[in-house]
């Protein structure tokens, strides 16, 4: 019997054939995913990367929502052209928790994941509401609606609850507080700000959209924006132990 | 189907969002529909159970086929002028009107979504209950399963589709619908597994046909990407919100796993069932090499699970998760290609009929871009080639070589023979009509990829660019700039494209219409075991 005619145990019996595939569709996703697990060497060890603020973790569902991912990626790669346009190339650690990644898969505009400080406010704003009014060639859509819409946060601590449950380190103090802490990073000199800074270090607390009567989607995403990528000092951290 | 109404209306009036109650809505209606058609179908049944076989022949079931090919063609043309209009507004921004609903970043998935997932996906479902009839000898299982598969699949489409545009999703390409939506397709793909799986068990022929080990390849891979690639918790069942399991670089990891293999089992093993299909019958001759589709077949399966980390080189993914990857692409070619010549050599003896026959002529073509596209994909995937192709359009010019012209061709090729046999009707309305199709398509596939071709290797060329003093010489802004021409042609390519699918729906519409009568379906040859 040729080796050939052996492939009949294939053809002839559904079961097989299913099960056949299951092991072999299976093997090379279990050999480059359950890897990243276990190897401790996946993420670097770095100070500084924390969870995000409630007020960030809203600005980054409307990043996700409006779908900035299709055109922006979060990614510095270690060439020297990136590293020179965009700032210190992307560690695993920085997007450590987020859920879901946003690294991006395309450049229409650039890469964000550094765009934390780099321009104001008022820029940002100005930019979201209408691109080209500060960027006269650009071929962004504009998102004036963002600045007229109240931001909708009464559920976020539950939304913080579901990423405690996989593993993003919210404490319980950190989720009771998230209303006051929303209040605290959009509004200018209120009280609640050195206990935002205590619990978040190096988060940002102003009126982000220039307006004051209101915490709108506009104040949630420009927070956001500004704090992705500041996080990891650079100046401090070794790379060399962190070779892979 | 009543406890999900019942609980579809409680969710709507405790929903967190107007746009979850929307759908919790549409959910309801849907199951009370359902309700009705079932207790109608019962009613009104006949007084005898429908025979499997009349006059010893199978007794196909056409029906749920019908449906899928005709909303096929129509998500297809849906699908294609989204595309269109983003195309239009990366080169003119002015089109996205500023306003939530038709911004790009909604408009981008629905476009992949609705070509992918509602095109592609009902042409599968059409081809697959049909060759897995025709080649088992055997009437499609189940009688009501089959209308629950292709309605429920089509409603997790209108779901996922309104979701996007009300700015609901997961934010993971080609993976956006939440998870409610991800559970209700679950529940079909089960179905669609057993109504496959149970034809076969009815098969009147000893051996599985090569077609159909593509097809439960592509069922059972789908099914596993989609649940590990769809892990999520809820943040409430009130609310549409959920958040992934995985996070940063190991979702990345299980992103792109799940990604690159949609190309690879849904893109690429469906359409090659289709191809093992369509053309062997089209041409009228037997598969080329049956040792052949084994090897390829095995090999196929086995090395694409691998390749997904080529979305990752230079990121934090770790270097040996991005080294598998770019090995396993390059190996990947050679597979690829094994299925390219099975089915382009099943054309000895019959290269003739590529001057007379323009459907085969669309199938063939078909093949031969998914030759030049399973090349470049590998070539793709070198680290040093992908440090300058990454991020830029020629990612998009590689898809669309794929999409345009692998799935898209074969899909039509497939559609132009199915109408005929589903429908009863002798032949096509216009051959001439399906000649004009590949013409402009073609046409428009082609100023498509070059346009894109020479976009993103121009713009990744300026972003590495430097000057002499030692400086970046273009702003980012600079390279957009450099785009819009390309933007435009692409456009136009991507025009024409719809301009064809437009004239084949005229031409598919008027078959159907048409009252030529075929004289015997049975005439038809008969298929032959390819061994």
């Amino acid at each position: 019997m040729s080796v050939w005619a052996k492939h009949q145990v294939f053809e002839k019996n559904s079961i097989i054939l299913l099960v056949g595939i299951l092991i072999v569709v299976a093997i090379g996703g279990l050999v480059e995913i359950a890897p990243l697990y276990y190897l401790k060497s996946t993420i670097e060890k770095v100070d500084g990367v924390r969870p995000y603020t409630p007020l960030e973790l809203a600005g980054r569902n409307i990043y996700v929502r409006e779908g900035c991912y299709n055109c922006h990626s979060q990614m510095i790669r270690p060439l020297r052209d990136e590293v020179e346009r965009y700032g210190a190339y992307s560690l695993a650690a920085e997007s450590m928790y987020d859920h879901p990644f946003q690294w991006g898969s395309k450049r229409t505009g650039p890469d964000l994941a550094r765009v934390g400080g780099k321009y104001s406010d008022e820029w940002q704003r100005a930019h979201l509401v209408n691109p080209r009014a500060v960027v006269p060639t650009s071929i962004m859509p504009g998102y004036p609606f963002l600045a007229k819409t109240t931001l909708n946060a009464t559920h976020i601590q539950e939304d913080m609850r579901v990423q405690k449950l996989l593993g993003t380190p919210y404490t319980d103090e950190m989720i009771a507080k998230a209303g006051t802490d929303i209040v605290a990073q959009a509004t200018p000199d209120d009280a609640g700000a050195a206990d935002l800074a205590k619990r978040y270090p190096k988060s940002i607390a102003r009126d982000f959209d220039g307006n004051a009567g209101a915490i709108t989607e506009m104040d949630a995403l420009i927070a956001y924006l500004q704090m992705l990528g500041t996080l990891v000092d650079f100046k401090t951290y070794d790379r060399k132990a962190n070779v892979r | 189907m009543l406890a999900l109404a019942v609980m579809s209306i409680i969710i709507a009036a405790k929903a967190y969002t107007p746009e979850y109650a929307f759908h919790a809505y549409l959910f309801a209606a849907a199951s009370v529909a359902t309700v009705f058609a079932i207790f109608n179908r019962y009613f009104s049944r006949p007084a005898e159970p429908i025979p499997q076989e009349i006059d010893g022949k199978p007794n196909y079931n056409l029906g749920p086929i019908k449906f899928a090919t005709a909303i096929a063609m129509f998500w297809g043309i849906a699908g294609f002028t989204v595309g269109l209009i983003a195309a239009l507004q990366l080169a003119y921004p002015v089109l996205n009107f500023d306003f939530a609903y038709t911004n790009f970043g909604r408009l981008r998935p629905l476009h992949t979504s609705a070509v992918i997932f509602a095109f592609g996906g009902n042409v599968l479902l059409a081809t697959s209950f049909y060759v897995v009839q025709r080649t088992c000898h055997a009437r499609l299982a189940g009688e009501i399963a089959p209308w629950f598969v292709v309605l429920g699949y089509n409603f997790f489409i209108l779901i996922a589709g309104t979701g996007y545009l009300l700015g609901i999703t997961q934010g993971k390409e080609y993976a956006e619908p939440e998870w409610y939506a991800d559970l209700w397709l679950t529940v079909v793909w089960v179905v669609y597994l057993l109504v496959f799986l149970t034809t076969l068990w009815k098969r009147k022929e000893p051996h599985i046909y090569v077609a159909n080990w593509f097809y439960l390849a592509f069922i059972v891979t789908i099914a596993m990407l989609h649940l590990g690639n769809n892990a999520t918790v809820p943040v409430s069942i009130f609310s549409p919100k959920s958040y992934i399991v995985w996070s940063g670089v190991q979702d990345a990891m299980v992103q792109w796993w799940y990604g690159h293999n949609a190309v690879g089992f849904f893109l690429t093993a469906g359409f090659l069932a289709i191809m093992y299909y369509f053309v062997p019958k089209q041409a009228d001759r037997p598969v080329y090499s049956y040792r052949l589709s084994i090897v390829h077949f095995w090999a196929l399966i086995f090395t694409y699970i691998w390749a997904g980390p080529h979305h990752l080189h230079y990121t934090a993914l770790p270097d040996w998760a991005q080294t598998l990857g770019m090995v396993f692409s390059v190996v990947l070619w050679m597979p690829s290609w094994g299925g390219m010549i099975n089915g382009l050599m099943t054309l000895q003896g019959a290269w003739d009929k590529l001057r007379t026959d323009p459907v085969l002529r669309m199938m063939v073509v078909s093949v031969a871009f998914y030759g030049m596209s399973t090349f470049e994909g590998p070539l793709m995937s070198i680290k040093s080639v992908n440090s300058l192709s990454h991020y830029t359009d020629w990612t998009i010019g590689h898809v669309h070589s794929g999409a345009l012209g692998w799935v898209g061709y074969i899909s039509f090729g497939a559609i132009y023979c199915l109408v005929p046999w589903l429908w009863n009707r002798s032949r096509l309305y216009s051959l001439k009509l399906v000649n004009w199709h590949f013409w402009i398509s073609t046409l428009g596939i082609v100023l498509y990829i070059s346009a894109m071709w020479v976009s993103g290797i121009l713009q990744g060329l300026m972003w590495r660019a430097y000057t002499s003093l030692g400086f970046l010489e273009f702003s980012f802004i600079e390279t957009t700039e450099a785009m819009h021409p390309f933007y435009v042609i692409r456009a136009i390519g991507g025009g024409l494209f719809v301009l064809g699918a437009l004239i084949m729906a005229y031409n598919i519409w008027m078959t159907i219409r048409s009252t030529e009568l075929a004289t015997s379906p049975a005439a038809r040859p008969q298929m032959v075991p390819a061994e």
